[in-house]
């Protein structure tokens, strides 16, 4: 069984609510897209110019300085059950996980995992660069994963045009390769339902949002991945900084949002938030959605002063810990949906519990 | 209101840039704006991908010919893309460049990277023979290819290297 303990920082230290404004952002996250110059893109390679890939890739970690401790994941050598655990944990992406029904895993997909930095292999690209931090760190994240990028880009040739920019396999990546992305608790806004203009101003500003889990996932417990749509035409710089400042107009909205709600409607608010706190502290039975959803809501509360002694460090440990594969692992054995619901709860319940328990 | 560029087209788009020095306004005309890759008539996409996908199915032209033009590197062909949003291979962009050069603008607004600048590294001199058969591999498919600044550069390592 996958141990992730061995991570070197068990890959969880973007959950640590270090960074800024780290009770409305829980993680900044960007990514770079690089191939190899002289061979097929993964989608329509040979299994043998892969694990040449994965082997060249790998020398080429192995001697850089940014990544000198890691441990690297053949992802094709894993049970569905891993390559999901560690999906869940946000290290890989669906596609390199398998998880897609139109891409199963490839022979040759694998993760260097660093410190708050990953290398995937093999996926839509061949490399797949990503940072990730706790809170809103957009200018660390940059400055660490461009480390990597010249680390590996001056030991490996990556494919590149002098017009187009870092050639890609989906043309709406070229150019930059880069993905810049927050992960955002805006339940303010969707409680004054301010949130859909909002989103179409992000649209405007030429930026779009996604759920918790990326690219088609659904948006649960008011978490939005803010990130930009495009890719050529702006530096890096550029699209960093644009980010930076629209995002900083979004969580000033929600801090007015939630202003507004505790100022127009207090006790409904502050009742909807300790009822949110009462289920999880005592059901018996938690379906993922369900358990975002309250947990939405006590994350709100604690933003609020309303409920005190609970850290964003144990709410953000609940979002990653009460998902399916994660209990599992937990538990040594696979659950079906319904023993998973029974687990859910009572792990959130010991959780919650414990955190009481300390701080009386 | 008056194109701001050409001063004589009435505005058909506004331009708005906001950065920390604050958010400032351009009002171009259709064709003003045509010349800086910005399109008039697409509204930003809900779902980047289909819409992506959509804007690659109206852009290829439908003539058989273009379709089943193969990139020499990795077989793939404008159908394969087509159907698949993905190219096969970083050669594919040389050998469907000028329509990938409008689905770029299309996709992006601009067909031209302003980002980083890339040096592929030389290859290791110890590998010495073999490293100039692959240099040598490489200008003659960059030259087919026609990727001209690419040939011009492997020609200069070939001859650091010789």
């Amino acid at each position: 069984m996958l141990d992730l303990s061995l991570l070197p920082d068990g890959g969880v230290s973007w959950l640590d609510a270090s960074g800024e404004h780290a009770g409305i952002v829980l993680s900044t996250r960007i990514r770079l897209a690089r191939n190899l110059e002289g061979f097929a893109f993964p989608g329509r390679a040979r299994d043998g110019e892969r694990l040449r890939v994965l082997s060249l890739v790998r020398e080429a970690v192995d001697s850089s300085p940014s990544m000198e401790s890691h441990l690297l994941v053949r992802v094709d050598d894993l049970p569905p059950e891993d390559r999901l655990l560690l999906h869940e944990r946000h290290l890989v992406s669906k596609e390199l996980a398998g998880l897609d029904q139109q891409h199963p895993v490839r022979s040759g997909a694998a993760v260097f995992l660093g410190d708050g930095m990953g290398v995937m292999v093999n996926e839509e690209d061949h490399l797949r660069l990503q940072a990730l931090r706790s809170g809103f760190a957009l200018a660390e994240a940059f400055a660490a994963i461009e480390r990597v990028d010249e680390e590996l880009g001056a030991r490996v040739p990556f494919a590149y045009h002098p017009e187009f920019g870092f050639l890609t396999s989906c043309p709406t990546n070229t150019g930059t390769g880069m993905r810049a992305s927050v992960l955002i608790h805006l339940p303010g806004l969707v409680l004054t339902k301010e949130i859909g203009k909002t989103l179409n101003g992000l649209q405007q500003m030429g930026l779009t949002y996604r759920g918790l889990y990326g690219e088609g996932s659904e948006v649960v417990g008011n978490f939005f991945q803010i990130s930009n749509q495009t890719t050529l035409g702006r530096s890096e710089e550029e699209i960093i900084d644009q980010l930076m400042y629209v995002l900083r107009t979004v969580i000033s909205r929600e801090e007015d949002a939630r202003r507004v709600l505790l100022r127009d409607a207090g006790y409904i608010i502050e009742d909807k938030l300790w009822r949110a706190y009462g289920t999880l502290r005592y059901a018996r039975s938690l379906s993922f959605d369900e358990a975002m959803n309250y947990l939405s809501g006590v994350r709100l509360a604690v933003g609020l002063k309303l409920i005190s002694g609970l850290s964003v460090y144990t709410l953000n440990k609940l979002l990653i810990f009460s998902q399916s594969a994660h209990l599992a692992h937990a538990e040594g054995r696979p659950l079906t949906e319904s023993e998973a619901n029974l687990v859910r709860a009572r792990y959130v319940r010991q959780l919650l519990a414990d955190e009481a328990g300390l701080n009386g | 209101m008056l194109c701001d560029n050409c001063k004589e087209r009435d505005s058909v788009v506004t331009l708005t840039r906001s950065d920390a020095q604050g958010v400032t306004e351009l009002h171009l005309c259709e064709k003003c704006a045509a010349e800086r890759g910005i399109e008039t008539q697409l509204t930003a996409p809900k779902q980047p991908l289909t819409d992506f996908i959509l804007a690659v199915q109206k852009q290829l032209p439908t003539t058989t010919v273009m379709e089943s033009s193969r990139c020499s590197f990795c077989s793939s062909t404008l159908r394969d893309f087509k159907n698949t949003g993905r190219l096969g291979c970083s050669y594919c962009y040389a050998a469907f460049e000028s329509s990938l050069r409008d689905l770029l603008r299309r996709v992006h607004g601009h067909s031209r990277h302003q980002g980083k600048r890339y040096q592929p590294p030389l290859p290791r001199v110890a590998e010495g023979a073999t490293v100039l058969a692959e240099l040598r591999d490489r200008l003659r498919r960059a030259i087919e290819q026609e990727q001209f600044e690419e040939a011009a550069r492997l020609r200069d390592q070939i001859k650091v290297l010789e």
